[in-house]
């Protein structure tokens, strides 16, 4: 098993921009991890607007940000590319984003068993970190055995 | 008054919300479209590359999928209530049951309980074989329904 070593953050911070070609269309960029937790951002870009009166962004843009950082997080725990695929995803909006405002989203892997990764994730704006605008808890299959570039499910 | 309203109500009284779908920006992006199949309203999301999340696999994201389920319960709810606003979501839930092939995603919304202040929709997405889903979600959207 291959265990990342120092240049884990390079490593998982190219995984999560160039691996993954939806995260990189949203415009995601990989902020920081350490122990467990990871951070994402998701730029304000007219395109991820769900409602064109308010521009607020699509929910669905809030949910691909905390499935991805939540993801990372795992790999962040495991300390190994192994691959993980999205068991379930609950996700609470607690108020709209703000237009023309970066989002980030934070994701803590608190618990990882066999074969389940836990994770919870809270996103906000970088200014206003303690006023939530989504917060989720998400649960992840582990491939343990499987390499990333293999036949695993890395979502 | 509410332009995105007037859309709405254009939309319902032609049974077409092509235009609709048009005028948001996130459903252009993915590819996100509305058909009418059977009588039922259909999502579609036509398969592009920038929807892959793994592409080893290669498997569609998370994301966009539940994105195509989001954006197909605020259609069904839109199509089946009295509101005239977006309503706004307040949780969803998705299972992801099976890795999306590179291939067109559908997804099907079903209200499940209609009330003045909050809709429950759950929603199904499926490729080439209905049976067999990729994934499910409860929405949960407050809603604007006209003064009686």
């Amino acid at each position: 098993m291959l265990v990342l070593g120092p240049e884990l953050e390079a490593q998982i911070a190219e995984a999560v921009a160039t691996f993954v070609p939806h995260n990189q269309a949203l415009g995601m960029r990989f902020v920081s991890c350490r122990e467990g937790e990871a951070i994402i951002a998701l730029p304000y870009d007219p395109k991820l607007v769900g409602n064109p009166l308010t521009r607020v962004i699509h929910g669905g843009a809030i949910t691909a940000l905390m499935d991805a950082t939540c993801g990372t997080a795992v790999f962040v725990k495991l300390r190994a590319p192994i691959p993980v695929a999205t068991l379930d995803l609950r996700i609470d909006y607690l108020k709209p984003a703000t237009p023309d405002k970066e989002v980030h989203a934070r994701a803590l892997c608190f618990k990882v068993t066999e074969k389940v990764a836990f994770v919870r994730c809270e996103a906000y704006h970088p200014d206003t970190a303690s006023d939530l605008v989504a917060v989720a808890n998400g649960t992840f299959i582990i491939f343990r055995g499987r390499a990333l570039a293999g036949r695993g499910k890395a979502r | 008054m509410n332009p995105l309203a007037d859309i709405v109500r254009a939309a319902k009284e032609a049974g077409n919300f092509a235009v609709l779908v048009e005028a948001i920006p996130y459903l252009r992006f993915l590819g996100v479209t509305v058909e009418s199949i059977g009588g039922e309203l259909v999502g579609k999301m036509t398969y592009s590359p920038p929807l892959v999340g793994n592409a080893s696999l290669p498997a569609l994201h998370g994301g966009a999928i539940g994105a195509l389920l989001e954006s197909t319960a605020i259609l069904q709810t839109l199509w089946e209530t009295e509101t005239l606003a977006l309503p706004k979501i307040v949780t969803i839930t998705v299972d992801f049951l099976r890795s999306g092939r590179t291939v067109d995603t559908f997804a099907k919304g079903t209200i499940t309980k209609q009330g003045r202040r909050v809709v429950n929709v759950g929603v199904e997405a499926w490729q080439e074989d209905r049976a067999r889903p990729i994934a499910r979600a409860n929405a949960i959207f407050l809603v604007q329904l006209p003064e009686e």
